[in-house]
Parts: C-alpha cells; structure tokens; sequence
C-alpha cells in the first residue's frame, strides 16, 4: 500500500497541471449528463423552497390518487390528495441534504481517526483498528436499526448515524497516506523543521491527501443515499410530516397498483443520482486516481 | 501460521466483545430498563424491586459483566411482546431468511463471477460494455426500489408472480431475484477488475509466451491468482446471509430475520433487536474470520504483511 | 578548549530485525558505542557504505531517533527528547539537508512558502520582513526570484536541492546535518552545489556534519573526516591527514580508489568480500573478512579507537599507536 501511494502522490502532483482545461476537452457523454443531473439536482435542493408549487402537506381533497399529466398537479397526487411534484422536490432537498452532511460527517471523524492512528500508533491505532472491524462486523443497515430501535427516530440523530457510514474507509486511508508521509518525505522534513503536529497533519498532509478522500467521498455518497432511503423506506428514517425520497417510496408502495406514479417518481430521481453520482466518481477516480480502480 | 491463526482468532474475540459492549451502551443509554419494561404509571416500590431483581441497583461494571455472562450462557432476555424467549423467537425465522438468501448467493456467484470473467477476457467487446453497464445499474438501482418494480411488472401488470407471502417455491422467485441482482452486479465489476489486473501480471505473459494454450492459462493462472480479492466479497455475502434480507423480507412480507428486526424495531422489542445484532454481528464476525484464513492459506504474502 | 557545538557520548542505537515469519528478532547495531563531536564552524565529513550506520548518526545527532545508550549535548545542553516543545525549538538551530529534495518538499506548496516555513513555525522576524529573508536565502543559494512561485516538480533536481538548502538556512541555524545531500544529483550538478554549501557555511559560520559514501565530495567540503564502518568510527583525522596518509586498511582502500586529478589511479586496493551487514556482524574487528592484512587477533579481539596521532585516531590492531608522525 504505502509504495502506491507515494507513487500516486507524485503521479497526482505532476497530474494536477492543467486539470480543468483537461476535464473539460474529454468528457464522455454519459459523463456529462451525469453532470447535469446532478446540477439540477442540487439547484433543485437549493431552491426547493421557490419551487414548490404546493406546501408538502397541503391536500387536494377534490383532487386524491390523479394520475400525471394533471394540469393542477403535473407529477399526479397521493392518497390524500398532496402534490407529488412539490413532495418530490421537498424530498429531494430532505435526501440531499441528509447525504451530503452525513457524508461530511464521515470524512471529518474518519480522517480525524485515521491520522490519530498514524500519529499515535500503539494502543489509538488497535483502537481505531479494533473499531473499523466492529463496522465490518455489523452491517450498517443493521447497526442503524438497532439505534434507532433504541433511541427512536430523529432528523438529527439520522445525520448523525449515517455520518458513521463509512468512516472506516477514510480513516484506513488517511492513516495508510500519513504513516506513508511521515515515514519519508515532506512531513518527515516538516516535523524535522520544527512543526506542532498540528501544523504537520493540517497543513501539510491533509492537503496532499484531499484528493484522495474526495473520491472516497463520491463513493459513499450514493451509498449513503441508498442507505437513508432504504431506512426511510422501511418507516424508520425519515418521519411524517416530513418526506424523504424513500419514504415517498415507502409509502407510495401500498398504492403500487392503483397510483404507480407516487412510488415510480421518486424511485426514478434515487436511481439517476446514484447512477449519476457513481458514473461522475468513477470517472473522477479514473482522472485524479490511478491507484485505485 | 500458528501465530496468523491465534491473532486473527484474537481480533475476531475482540471484535464480538465490542459489539456486545455496543448493545450495553446503547441498551443502557436509551433510558432505564425499569421503566422501559414496567411503564410509566408504575409505583416506585415497584420500580425499586425490579432494579434489585435484575441487578440494576449494582455499580455499571457489574452489571456490564452479568450482562456478558447472560449474553455467552446464551441467555437474551424475553421478547416484550410475545413473552418468548427472543433466541427461541430468532432461531424460528433463521430457515425461512435462509430459504432466501442461499439460493440468492448461489445465483450471485454463478452468474456474477462467470459474466465479469468472461467480460475481462473479452474486453471492449460488445459483451463487456453491457456488463459493465448492467453492472452499474446492478448496484445503483436500490433493492426496495428493484423489488417494486418487479412486483409493478410480474405481479400486477402480468399477474404471473405472486407479490408477497410463503406458500411455495414460486413465492420465493421474485425476493430472490431482487435480492441477487444488486450481488451480481458487484461480484461482476469485481471479478472483472480482479481478472484485467491478474491478466496483464508478468507471470501470465510468460506462461502464453512458454506455448501453455489458452485454456490451461486462464484456468490455472490467472482465475486462482483473480480469486483472491473476489473471496473477500463473497465472504461478505456469505456474511450477510442473516442479515441481507431485511428490505426484501419487508417488501415480499417473507417471515424472516429481517422482517423480526424491522417488526421488533418498530416496536422497540429490545430484547429480540439485541438478539438479532449479536447473532448478526457473530455470523458476520465468523465469515470474516474464515475468509481470512482462506487467505492465509492462498496468499502466503499477505500472512507476512498482517502479522509483522 | 572551544565548547563543542554538538558532541556525542557513547551513541548506542539498536534496531529489531525479523526474518520472516516465524524469525526470531534479531538486534542490529546500526551505531555502536560511537563518540564524536563538531566544533562550531567545523564541517565534519562522516564516510562509509551503506549500512555503516552513517545516517543513523545524523538523525540521532539532530535527536530525531534514540539513543538507547549515550547521549547528545548540544552547546553543552543535552538533547531534549523527539517530539517535544524544546525539542521542536530547538529546530531553529538545527537542521536537516535530505538525500531526496523532491520527497523532502511539500508538492502542494510553492518553494517560496516552503522557505519561509522554520521562520513561520519558530516566529522568527515580523511577516513583512520575512518576505525579505526568504529573497535574501534563495539568491543565497542561487535561486532566481522568478522561482519563488514555482512547485517543488516545476524545479530541476539540483534547484530543488538548492530550495531545500536555503529552508534549512532560513532560521540562521548554528548546526546542519547534510545526509547525503548531492547522490540524486546529476554529477555535473553536485560540485556547484557542494561548493555553494561550502560557501554559505563558510559565510554564517555554521557547524556542518557532512554524511556521504563519497569521498570525492567529502574531500571537497570536510575540515574533518571520521570514517564509518558497520556502527563505528574506525578512523578520524583532519581531512588533508587521512587523504594523504590512512591508517587503516578499511580506510586505506577507500582512499586509493579515489582518483587524484592528474595522476593516474595507481596502488589501488581491491576490498574483497561480501559488503557489511549489520544484521551478521563479524567477531572480532568487523572489517576482518575483507581486510588484506587481517590476523588471529583480529579475528578475536574487538579493536578500540586509539589516539594514534595528533587530532588522528584509528581502530586496529595493526595500526602502531601515536607514532607516525603526522605528514600533512
């Protein structure tokens, strides 16, 4: 591992000239509306606020269980009559925003874990070490249910469980990339000038191995998607009045033969962002990364 | 070897006390037992008697070492609402969970492996762009999401599957399809991958270049070198047997270990969620530990790099 | 008699090898009981083959690995340990040249911050005139200021070295520990820039231990030369003494293999044998299995290093002590 990574990270350096001129004159297709999917998503969550037609709440009583197409409601309406469009767009915001904390969440402890390790060795690394098997042993979807069997269900304590989602990976990472930088090289001639480990592992080392964790962070992006859906899906994640992406799912599933439409849109929106978001990654990883396939 | 086994044995202990102690904090952190178990409109003489019945009246540490020997004497407490013992109730929905999952996996690995296997040897071709695109979709596509829609087609459209329940084999056709799906997809990426890498190796150069046909260097070079990462995978999956399910049994209402979880979480069925971590987290723990093995004994390479 | 700048007592240091898998643990003596120290203004040329323990040395003389018997005194204060706030202080004094300037730089950063990097960690000088200091150092060392915002990979190998130079310069150290400092450069490059630190170190008065397996450029710079053989000292002079007259064999050959310009290559001894290996030190004089010259005592006994001169001091048995007059 460690050879690799020195040499990635002079491979990436030299790389780094010229990058966005680069990006910008060989991006496949498929890439590109990846791209763009993402953007309106994004714009979507931003703006969710101005672009909702309806409250998420407000009901249609005249109007329960229409198909799309209606004028009043283009995306159709649920079983009580609330507009699925407006609950699209809301969820949106609700999945994205709970994804992209989490995933921030993520990367922060588990880099912060990771360079612990390298920094302390000894008994912080069998801890971080002895941790890391703990998530492998307990699959996450698990680990999540049993928490909020026992706390019940809350925004904020979601956020907090998925920031758990993949924490492993970055602090593997950061670990392997600081051992390997403080072993030989620019941090060992940092710390040799006088540094405050501080200043070694954020200034110096940090900066030389983002670019590897923000492909991680494309990588358990989606992922967390997925997971917080499927949660949301299952009635533990997110809770009524609010809405989430799987949650639509979840509860347009009992109207599966009736009103299609309440499960199909917001199952379609899950699918293209992890599609886009995977698609988008590994071409990123491919670009940026060539260790790691 | 002997030390390779002793310390992988060593992490795997290490790694069922942490989730033992995960259950204890987490058990203990949602609030007091006593007032879970007995309600809220309870007096407090009662409440008293039942802290000194169950040792909740002891300093944290004793209790956290009753708590062990109750777990490893393979006593989990009663499930609150049928009054069963929770293990009794757990181990009831292990076969149907497996009825599941088995052939589920059987269907991963023999089609998943061979697909990205062929897709490596074929590359570029028209076989392997569609494999990587259907791998893609595989593993993006959610499985509650998959399910439906298997349902929306095989179910309602075509009524020719049934959409939920246990009766016959025919009922486990669509869970287990949805459930497959997702695996193929990754074992396909995955073997792919592992398969490209081990055929641009020196060593497989070398045996075409010596005059070894075709055949004889794809099946006794490179697949045995390519199996290595691939068992780590399947490892996992053969981890995830039990706890695989959960969103599928939902879907297809399959009696199952995952249906059990959700339902008691719902419920917050302490007793049976904690039952069903452990044993989870043990089958997960124990996977593991053979795939290291495995390990081991294929790639003595890497006993040397853990160990040191 | 001058306080050392930095001396040395009896620097033990021991490292754990395993074989394999089931290897025992094997101690290996990179440096083995070893004394020495550096005036200030000295250069001290530390010679040997890889595997003598010579850049053990200079990072147990800068505190960076232990000691685990002996000790350093810097200025007459003992080194604190790695790690520690006095340590870290104590960097503005101390400092380290690598063999590899490319690894030794932080790729995200332009060389001008890098410069600037000790004066920013010990706050040395305001900030405005560090922007000053850091022009001062890179004409100092031969650095266009064009190249102050250029990246460590945008440089040539020598002027990456010469960056590297002027960081460890900045903070106006009183030490500096040169380990290996031209081996990655081209030939044509490693005079220039073994002259330029002999330049600056002539210029601020800096102490300097130079650590090379090449007598060539050890000859060029070092007022003084100990010579390193698996963990010891087993020869010490002036630079000019041990050139013109070695004593010992191991030195003897090292020496005749270096061309003198003008003169052809003449009496050249041949060492034989395998090179050393820390791990399989030999009884006896460690040096006897390719020593010419080696005999039964040899064999057995561990030779001490003994005062054999004037400022000379040599490990042999077969060296006669303090007799031979010194021939400069």
């Amino acid at each position: 591992m460690t050879t690799a990574d020195i040499a990635h990270a002079h491979a990436a350096g030299r790389r780094r000239t010229g990058l966005i001129p680069r990006l910008r004159r060989n991006l496949p297709l498929s890439i590109g509306l990846g791209i763009l999917w993402l953007s309106v998503m994004l714009l979507v969550a931003i703006f969710a606020d101005a672009l909702r037609p309806y409250g998420i709440t407000a009901m249609d009583l005249t109007n329960r269980l229409s198909a799309p197409g209606d004028p009043k409601h283009w995306l159709g309406t649920d079983e009580l009559g609330r507009d699925v469009f407006a609950r699209l767009i809301q969820s949106i915001r609700v999945s994205l925003v709970i994804a992209f904390s989490a995933t921030i969440i993520s990367a922060i402890f588990g880099t912060a874990l990771g360079f612990a390790a390298a920094k302390f060795r000894g008994i912080v690394e069998h801890i971080v070490l002895v941790l890391a098997d703990f998530q492998a042993a307990l699959p996450f979807l698990i680990m999540s249910l049993a928490v909020l069997a026992f706390f019940g269900s809350s925004m904020v304590l979601i956020v907090c469980l998925m920031g758990f989602y993949g924490w492993e990976r970055y602090a593997r990472i950061a670990r392997g990339l600081a051992i390997s930088a403080s072993a030989q090289g620019y941090a060992s001639a940092v710390v040799q000038l006088g540094a405050s480990p501080l200043r070694v592992y954020f200034r110096h080392i940090l900066p030389n191995v983002a670019s590897t964790l923000i492909v991680s962070m494309t990588l358990t992006f989606p992922e967390i998607i997925l997971m917080e859906s499927g949660l949301s899906f299952l009635g533990l994640g997110v809770q009524p009045p609010e809405t989430s992406l799987g949650n639509m799912v979840g509860f347009g599933r009992e109207y599966l033969t009736r009103a299609p439409w309440i499960m199909l849109t917001p199952a379609l929106v899950i699918m293209l962002t992890t599609l886009s978001i995977s698609l988008v990654g590994d071409w990123l990883r491919d670009k940026l990364d060539p260790t790691i396939r | 070897m002997v030390r390779f086994v002793i310390s992988r044995l060593l992490r795997a202990l290490v790694t069922i006390v942490a989730v033992v102690t995960f259950a204890f904090v987490v058990l203990r952190m949602s609030g007091d037992p006593a007032q879970v178990m007995l309600g809220p409109d309870v007096p407090q003489e009662a409440v008293d008697a039942f802290r000194t019945s169950w040792g909740l009246d002891q300093p944290l540490w004793i209790q956290y070492l009753a708590y062990i020997k109750s777990i490893f004497t393979g006593d989990f407490g009663v499930s609150m609402r049928d009054k069963e013992s929770a293990l009794q109730l757990v181990l009831e929905r292990v076969p149907a969970t497996l009825q599941l999952t088995i052939p589920a996996l059987l269907l991963k690995l023999f089609i998943g492996i061979p697909a990205g296997v062929y897709a490596a040897l074929h590359r570029q071709s028209a076989v392997d762009r569609s494999v990587i695109l259907l791998a893609i979709l595989g593993f993006t596509i959610p499985s509650f999401v998959m399910g439906l829609l298997l349902v929306l087609i095989f179910s309602v459209t075509l009524g020719v599957l049934p959409s939920g329940g246990q009766d016959t084999w025919v009922h486990g056709l669509l869970p287990t399809i949805t459930m497959s799906i997702g695996g193929i997809g990754i074992l396909a990426r995955f073997s792919r991958s592992a398969m490209i890498e081990v055929m641009g190796q020196p060593y497989i150069r070398t045996a075409s270049a010596k005059g070894v046909t075709w055949s004889n260097v794809v099946w006794n070079h490179a697949l045995p070198n390519a199996a290595v990462p691939i068992i780590t995978i399947v490892g996992f999956m053969v981890g995830s047997l039990i706890a695989g399910a959960v969103i599928v049994e939902s879907i297809f209402s399959w009696p199952g270990i995952g249906r059990l979880l959700v339902v008691s979480v719902s419920n917050r069925d302490l007793a049976v969620v904690q039952c069903i971590l452990l044993m989870i987290a043990a089958t997960m723990v124990l996977s593991n530990l053979m795939v290291d093995l495995l390990y081991g004994w294929l790639d003595p390479r890497l006993r040397r790099q853990t160990v040191h | 008699m001058v306080t050392p700048l930095i001396e040395a007592k009896g620097l033990t240091r021991v490292y754990e090898m395993r074989r394999g898998l089931f290897g025992k643990a094997i101690p290996v003596r990179a440096v083995d009981d070893l004394s020495i120290k550096v005036l200030p203004g000295e250069t001290l040329g530390v010679v040997g083959e890889s595997g003598s323990g010579k850049s053990t040395l200079g990072r147990m003389l800068l505190g960076i690995d232990p000691a685990q018997a002996g000790a350093v005194t810097f200025e007459g204060h003992p080194m604190p340990a790695f790690g520690t706030a006095e340590w870290r202080a104590l960097r503005a004094r101390m400092q380290l040249v690598y063999q590899d300037p490319l690894a030794a730089l932080d790729r995200r950063l332009t060389i001008a911050t890098q410069i600037r990097e000790p004066l920013d960690i010990h706050n040395l000088l305001t900030k405005s005139q560090r922007d000053g200091r850091v022009q001062a150092l890179m004409a100092a060392v031969g650095l266009r200021p064009d190249q102050a915002d250029r990246y460590p990979h945008e440089l040539s190998g020598g002027q990456r070295q010469r960056a590297v130079i002027a960081r460890a310069l900045a903070s106006h150290p009183s030490l500096i520990v040169c380990d290996e400092p031209v081996s990655a450069l081209d030939v044509s490059i490693q005079a220039q820039v073994v002259n330029m630190l002999r330049d600056l170190q002539d210029e601020f008065q800096i102490g300097m231990v130079f650590i090379s397996h090449d007598l060539k450029v050890v000859r060029n710079v070092a007022d003084r030369v100990a010579v390193m053989y698996l963990g010891r000292i087993v020869e010490e002079a002036l630079s000019d003494v041990i050139f013109a007259s070695p004593r010992h064999p191991y030195t003897q050959a090292l020496v005749s293999s270096v061309p003198v310009p003008g003169q052809p290559l003449k009496g050249r001894m041949i060492l034989q044998g395998e090179p050393p290996n820390p791990a399989d030190r030999p009884s006896g004089c460690a040096f006897h299995p390719r020593c010419p010259l080696a005999t039964d005592i040899c064999r057995t006994s561990v030779p001490a290093l003994r005062t054999i001169g004037v400022g000379r001091s040599a490990a042999c048995h077969l060296v006669e002590g303090a007799t031979a007059p010194i021939a400069a």
